[in-house]
């Protein structure tokens, strides 16, 4: 193999992972957009979707059946926990609100592992096994189909941020919930349809990422740190930033793994921790981000 | 008269008081009636008597390791299944099993419940290096037995500070030697790849691999770590295909030794020998790959499989399976974490068969001084042995090839002592 051939191959296999990590990073982008907040918990949702996916697939019921049904779960499991853990805690300081949704991410993992155990299980590939080889890289159809599956959500999200009016309530809503109860929006249900599809969101994110990283309680948990530093490069309101910063963290990720030294396999997880400090030291709102603006 | 009584019985009230508060706040003291008299006089009896003997287990019910809680079921349904047979030596064993979730600090905690609460007898199995590690202090100096420990770091056999722990199973080192030796005898050219969880035990087992095959024409040629938080070993998976070594060594935890048992299968254009460590060789690790994906890959044991039919007849087998299906009902006998426990309260069994005196310090000795003793549910030719300054039980193991739908043991038990001298301090 030569040296080209491997270095594309390592970006393959950076872009494989990078799409993973977007895909959490979009539910954190949608979850911010809605209700302005940080959900530290949202890997814990995707990863008790998949749960329940997985319970469906494994009593019986055809892959493409449970998926919609558990789109569905997530989506009512998510405007629930909005309405029962976050809205008590609604108009508290965002430290409070980290702090709920922190507690939420130990209390998912905990009730995942009361009632799966956390021995490994297995989820069914969706996409087809095998690839394709281009020019002696090979990329795996399930790359493919992650890729696909993530643009697709990315594309859905930018149209529903940018040109549906229920975008136009939600970013209100994050923008100054006080103006826009008063302009007549029903603030509680923004926030909790905010949740529920940052949850569903979430869950097409865990499936995806089940049959490659096995579905166990802890699966989302180092995901969740690249899918922040995705984010935050790409900035925490854009849907196509996430994407991008997904990306770009799978790939740096995976190249500074494999061909700085220095760092090797054992430092690769302080990679997305200085893409994080970096872009807050050098562009806060991140490469697609835009600048909250505050009146003088 | 009356009035000096009175002022006697208050000094002795305070002075009960004082002393009650005294041994209170030093919990370290051992109960004046705790020693045994004659030939044994002066040891601690603490947690043993002529009906009872108190251990205590602590193991992680819950938690992220809780798969590996099932130990202690076997552990109970064996003590169990003696005590409904008379006992030990006449003694009922009352074993109470605490729950650390894995966490050290709660390890410390129980362990101080154990024995100073519960006065138990010794602290039969704390589980994980990390749990581990956090109360063999404690144990050493309120020198309370604590033997067989449920890891295999190199550690618990080689250091000469904590008389009172031992090891149970086949330590890592004694792990790499078995697949050095295997490799120099069929592979002795190979080019090895390793990938290894970056902690004590990745590091143990890589550093005893390296230092078995070092003079041989065997060479590791390229090495990748991970850490337990990364969410996948993919990339470093990628890595070490590109060395094109024919051996890949697994060291690994059961969800990354998925992970990378998937990324070999999926991976058409290199295939080394796989060879994955006896922590991730559990069906509940193979199963999610697919038992297609993982034909002929080797790994090492040292008990017996209850899932292979191999063992269908063995007597052993058949006791061990009524007791758990009588004592642990909700429990699946196939499991070889229930076998794991059985193994190991067994062994126990034989040390405290062979203790001295009935004292700590009896066991102690006993635990220490075990020549060729021989535990059924081990495989053949693995047998248990210590001495003063050895308190590794187990060295010997033998190879298994994954066949079908089980394991398939091959060649001879390797015994690491003789074929590599014992481990160096």
């Amino acid at each position: 193999m030569s040296a080209v051939t491997e270095l594309l191959q390592q970006v393959v296999e950076g872009v494989g992972s990078g799409a993973v990590y977007a895909s959490l990073a979009l539910a954190l982008v949608l979850i911010h957009r809605f209700t302005g907040i940080v959900n530290f918990a949202q890997g814990e949702l995707a990863m008790i979707s998949t749960y329940v996916a997985w319970q469906l697939v494994a009593s019986g019921m055809s892959f493409w059946l449970a998926l919609p049904v558990t789109l569905a779960v997530s989506f009512a499991g998510g405007m629930l926990i909005e309405r029962i853990v976050i809205r008590p805690v609604q108009n508290a300081p965002e430290l409070t609100m980290v702090i709920v949704t922190v507690g939420l991410f130990i209390f998912v993992n905990a009730m995942a592992g009361l009632i799966w155990s956390f021995t490994v299980k297995d989820f069914p590939q969706p996409f087809p096994d095998g690839g394709i080889d281009l020019a002696g890289v090979r990329v795996d159809w399930s790359t493919f189909g992650i890729i696909a599956v993530v643009a697709v959500v990315m594309g859905l999200l930018y149209v529903l941020f940018q040109h549906t009016s229920i975008g136009l309530v939600m970013r209100a809503v994050a923008c100054n919930p006080a103006s826009a109860r008063l302009s007549g929006i029903r603030v509680g249900r923004v926030l909790m349809l905010g949740w529920g599809l940052a949850a569903t969101v979430g869950a097409v994110s865990g499936v995806l990422v089940a049959p490659v990283l096995f579905l166990e309680p802890n699966m989302m948990g180092g995901v969740l740190i690249y899918a922040f530093a995705a984010a935050t490069l790409g900035g925490f309101d854009s849907p196509v930033g996430a994407v991008v910063g997904g990306l770009c963290v799978g790939v740096a990720e995976t190249l500074a793994g494999a061909y700085v030294d220095v760092i090797g396999a054992d430092l690769k997880v302080g990679v997305p921790l200085v893409i994080i400090l970096a872009v807050l030291l050098v562009r806060p709102q991140g490469l697609f981000g835009r600048a909250a603006v505050e009146r003088a | 008269m009356r009035k000096t009584t009175t002022l006697r019985a208050a000094a002795a009230a305070s002075a009960a008081l004082l002393l009650a508060t005294a041994c209170n706040s030093q919990r370290g003291q051992d109960d004046k009636d705790a020693a045994a008299d004659g030939a044994c006089q002066g040891q601690q009896t603490t947690g043993i008597t002529d009906r009872t003997i108190k251990l205590g287990g602590i193991y992680p019910l819950s938690g992220p390791a809780s798969a590996y809680g099932t130990i202690s079921k076997g552990v109970s349904a064996y003590f169990k299944h003696v005590n409904d047979k008379g006992g030990i030596d006449g003694r009922t064993v009352v074993f109470t099993v605490r729950d650390d979730g894995y966490q050290p600090p709660k390890a410390v905690e129980e362990a101080r419940r154990l024995v100073e609460q519960e006065k138990v007898f010794a602290v039969f199995q704390t589980l994980g290096t990390p749990s581990t590690a956090a109360v063999w202090d404690y144990l050493d100096k309120r020198k309370v037995p604590q033997p067989f420990v449920a890891t295999g770091a190199s550690v618990w056999g080689t250091d000469d500070n904590h008389p009172w722990t031992t090891g149970w199973q086949p330590n890592y080192i004694a792990e790499a030697r078995v697949y050095a030796k295997y490799l120099k005898e069929e592979k002795p050219k190979a080019k090895v790849a390793v990938l290894h969880q970056n902690d004590d035990f990745g590091k143990d087992l890589l550093g005893g691999f390296k230092a078995a095959v070092a003079g041989s024409g065997i060479k590791v040629v390229a090495e990748e770590s991970y850490e337990v938080t990364d969410p996948s070993v993919s990339a470093q998976m990628t890595s070490l295909a590109r060395s094109r070594a024919d051996v890949l060594l697994n060291i690994t935890t059961p969800k990354f030794g998925s992970q990378a048992l998937a990324a070999d299968a999926k991976n058409t254009r290199w295939n080394p020998l796989h060879i994955v460590n006896n922590v991730s060789s559990s069906a509940t690790v193979l199963k999610p790959v697919g038992f297609k994906n993982v034909q002929g890959v080797v790994s090492a044991t040292y008990f017996k499989d209850p899932a292979d039919p191999q063992w269908a007849d063995d007597a052993e087998m058949k006791t061990y399976r009524d007791a758990l299906r009588k004592y642990a009902p909700d429990s699946d006998p196939a499991n070889q974490f229930n076998a794991y426990g059985w193994a190991a309260a067994s062994s126990l069994h034989k040390a405290l068969d062979a203790m001295k005196c009935p004292t700590r310090e009896g066991l102690r000795d006993a635990v220490r001084n075990l020549k060729d003793v021989e535990v059924d549910m081990l495989l053949p030719g693995v047998t248990l042995s210590t001495g003063p300054a050895d308190a590794f039980p187990i060295e010997t193991m033998q190879l298994m090839r994954f066949e079908g739908e089980r394991w398939q043991l091959f060649g001879k038990p390797v015994d690491t002592r003789k074929e590599f001298g014992p481990l160096a301090k």
